[in-house]
């Protein structure tokens, strides 16, 4: 493995006093760093803030440690430096009952109001779940007022298979003025469960973090745990392990380019990709043993059963840009699709969006230029679009999908095995951090294991928990019956969001 | 137009013939309806590279429908309850005199084109009422969404027709199609044809059809005609997915007779019942599979792009009434 690629060499750890977290990250997000995680730790004794910041290419990645009082937790919000962060801290005192001195609007952000408010499940003395409240906070919308104006509510439970959401507009007539997202009703306690597992025990967790990114969440939380453990892997695992990530990103890609054009009435197109997201999933299936890619990736190495052939992905490629042909030589799709939603570059990078959004805003953060955990080859990977409406990001898609196919061609003909890694996992104490480009954007995880081998935290970060609010921001002005197209064209993560 | 009607009357069939070919008609409106519902998601779903569901899968619904439990929302009134009734009790009232089958049906002085149009305009106000009425977000919005599109496709509706009847001398819809008939060349004149243009687009836009509405879908935000009746259950709901049949069924036979009346009955005598009962289902079966293939190469409009395809129809129907009133 070449120098630049490691991922334990390029991150730094520096403790820092509550009085001096501001001016630390003020110069950390000045020197082109984002905030890609917090994580709260229960030491016991103390409580405890990991701050990461990333950066790149070249990547670097730099570590904040705060310690906090446990009798009186309080954090010096960084919510006036970065929007992401305002999110962190009240993902942080949700779950651990910190408080963020200075936060413009410290309301619950993960905490449903049926739970008891004094309830912080990520305490180590937190104890069983508590009964629910029978009768719950309210939430507070923000309300419009004025001649015509109403509110929608829609959801959580809708009339399709999508996840449970509440979306509460604001409307007049059919302009949206304000839309609230209200989520958080998928709360699993994933972090929590993984408390106490050893490491290989943590992959299934990862894989069900958000069921359509199994590999990418498992590949962030591998890379995580080997950073932690010292690990290094042959190229050859790391090579087939973007094999699965690239497949991953390719059959959900095409899924989402019918299910746009299936928004918009357009049928035929999404007939196609239905058909081509089954044959993507059969290759998956026959390429790592489960149709959703699970299985292949573990702590310490990657075993596939094939590779997809030459012919496989060409055709796949043709079969692509056929339907990409059909959906873009319609003048109606086109229609909708160009002007709708836009989210500037400015909102984009503003609101930390990530992946596919933000490189539709032409905001260029792709993991896989910035932390490679591989070398990805001289070809382009990241695909930009400057307009920022749902066109922008359909187009993306698209040209996302030709990239990685190439991509996976590329490395599988780089591949000598089917199986490769190290024979054993040392145990060791220590803290890892993963870092994955997945198909919706990238996701983070940061792993601290005891000696035992046992996991004493894993917080994982999807995109759709940074990303989420730029849907509400790309609504203004928006029609509402183009919120589903609109919704569908960000398409982000109910479940990755809520942990 | 009056001595129109009376020759219409005047050595027609006796009232009992008239009043069975009536019931024909509504029966046949009933029955094919749901068959063209179901045909044209066999087309799409065909088109498409999918088996689909047959083509009777409407009436299987139907059926299913009618077995469960009505389910009414806790403050919803009467009108929750009529506006399903009324929606088929009007179609059922303007198939039993449209001109489908027979020139010769019952009360046929009374079928004149603005009673008919009426009458399914009867059955979208209750059934935009019906939305309103239990106080949903989602019915108020599909309410607002059917109006503002009616308010546009019905005059268009209106006007397409009076193009018809200024080349016929009478706004009376058999003898319209009774002067169709004796005027073959009628039917390639230029206010014909820019009245059917006009009428395809209403058509389209009245039975709730891509790229006006789009009736497959699940989203709720997107929905016209569905957002209404979302509070709709069981037997209601099966006689909301019957009236909206029975118009499609209504609409299309109407416009396959006001410009193909080929095989339509004259006579109200058996045999030529029988022929007529066949051309109406392989006229308006053609016409559904057209509008299906067409659907499946466009997608839904722009909500507010609506508008202008319905203006686009009206402007039609209008410059279909000035050619005519200029051939004349």
């Amino acid at each position: 493995m070449s120098g630049e690629v490691g991922t334990a060499s390029v991150r730094t750890t520096e403790d820092v006093a509550a009085a001096d977290l501001r001016a630390r990250a003020e110069a950390l997000l000045g020197a082109g760093f984002r905030l890609a995680l917090v994580a709260g730790h229960d030491d016991g004794d103390a409580l405890r803030v990991v701050y990461v910041f990333c950066a790149g290419p070249p990547d670097r990645r730099a570590e904040l440690h705060l310690r906090l009082d446990k009798a009186r937790p309080t954090v010096p919000s960084l919510a006036a430096l970065s929007f992401p962060a305002g999110r962190f801290e009240r993902e942080l005192s949700d779950l651990f009952g910190t408080e963020p001195v200075g936060h413009p609007y410290p309301r619950p952000l993960v905490r449903h109001p049926h739970w008891p408010r004094h309830w912080h499940p990520l305490r180590r003395d937190a104890g069983p779940p508590p009964a629910m409240l029978v009768e719950p906070e309210l939430f507070p919308f923000v309300t419009v007022e004025g001649p015509g104006a109403y509110e929608i509510p829609v959801g959580p439970v809708h009339a399709g298979l999508i996840e449970p959401g509440h979306f509460r507009f604001s409307v007049v007539g059919e302009t949206i003025l304000e839309m609230k997202a209200r989520l958080w009703f998928v709360h699993r306690g994933i972090e929590k469960l993984f408390e106490g597992r050893p490491v290989a025990g943590g992959v299934v967790l990862a894989e069900r973090t958000s069921g359509d990114t199994a590999a990418g969440h498992t590949l962030a939380y591998c890379l995580a745990v080997e950073d932690a453990l010292g690990v290094e892997l042959p190229e050859e695992a790391q090579v087939l392990r973007a094999v699965v990530v690239e497949l991953e990103r390719v059959t959900n890609h095409v899924a989402d380019l019918g299910a746009l054009c299936n928004d918009v009435g357009f049928g035929v197109a999404q007939a196609r990709a239905l058909t081509l997201r089954e044959r993507l999933l059969r290759l998956a299936g026959e390429v790592t043993g489960h149709r959703l890619l699970r299985g292949a990736i573990r702590p310490g190495g990657t075993a596939l059963r094939r590779l997809p052939t030459g012919a496989e992905l060409s055709e796949t490629a043709a079969r692509v840009e056929e339907l990409v042909e059909l959906a873009t030589s319609n003048t109606v799709v086109m229609d909708r699709f160009k002007g709708t939603a836009v989210l500037s570059a400015d909102d984009a990078r503003a609101i930390g969006a990530l992946g596919v959004v933000a490189r539709g805003s032409g905001v260029n953060l792709d993991a896989r230029v910035a932390h490679p955990f591989t070398d990805f080859g001289p070809g382009p990977l990241s695909v930009t679009e400057e307009a920022g409406d749902v066109l922008a990001r359909f187009m993306v898609r698209a040209r996302e999908v030709a990239a990685s196919l190439r991509l996976v061609a590329e490395l599988a003909g780089r591949a000598r095995s089917l199986e490769a890694g190290v024979a054993e996992l040392p145990h060791r104490a220590g803290s890892g951090l993963g870092v994955v480009e997945a198909w919706r954007g990238t996701v983070v995880h940061r792993v601290e294991v005891a000696a035992n081998g046992r996991l004493t935290r894993c917080k994982v970060v999807d995109p759709s928990f940074l990303t989420w609010p730029a849907l509400s921001v790309a609504l203004a002005g928006t029609i509402v019956p183009d919120f589903p197209l609109a919704n569908k064209s960000f398409n982000l993560s109910y479940a990755g969001n809520d942990l | 137009m009056t001595a129109t009607t009376a020759t219409v009357v005047a050595g027609g069939p006796s009232a009992w013939a008239t009043a069975a070919a009536s019931v024909l008609q509504v029966g046949a409106v009933a029955l094919g309806g749901p068959l063209l519902l179901g045909l044209m998601g066999k087309v799409r779903a065909r088109a498409e590279g999918r088996t689909g569901p047959p083509v009777t899968q409407v009436l299987l619904d139907l059926r299913k429908l009618v077995r469960k439990e009505a389910v009414r929302a806790d403050q919803a009134s009467a009108v929750t309850a009529l506006a399903p009734r009324l929606l088929v009790a009007s179609a059922a009232v303007a198939a039993a005199f449209t001109p489908l089958v027979t020139t010769r049906p019952v009360v046929a002085t009374g079928a004149d084109a603005f009673v008919v149009v009426y009458l399914l305009l009867m059955g979208s106000v209750a059934l935009a009422l019906g939305g309103l009425d239990a106080g949903t977000a989602f019915g108020g919005m599909g309410s607002s969404r059917a109006m503002t599109i009616g308010a546009i496709s019905e005059p268009a509706l209106l006007v397409g027709v009076l193009a018809l009847a200024v080349q016929s001398g009478t706004s009376n819809l058999p003898g319209i199609v009774d002067a169709s008939l004796a005027h073959p060349g009628w039917l390639a004149s230029p206010q014909r044809l820019l009245a059917l243009a006009a009428l395809v687009v209403v058509v389209i836009a009245e039975t709730g059809r891509v790229p006006v509405d789009n009736p497959s879908t699940h989203l709720e935000l997107t929905m016209v005609h569905e957002a209404m009746v979302l509070e709709q259950a069981g037997p209601d709901l099966a006689l909301v997915t019957m009236g909206e049949a029975m118009r499609l069924g209504l609409l299309l036979g109407l416009l396959a007779n006001l410009f193909f009346p080929w095989g339509i009955d004259a006579s109200v005598s058996g045999p030529a019942v029988v022929v007529a009962l066949a051309a109406l289902g392989a006229k308006t079966a053609a016409m559904a599979v057209l509008i299906a293939l067409v659907e499946v190469s466009t997608a839904k409009l722009r909500l507010f792009r609506v508008p202008e395809l319905l203006a686009g129809g009206f402007v039609l129907a209008v410059v279909a009434v000035m050619t005519g009133l200029v051939a004349r």
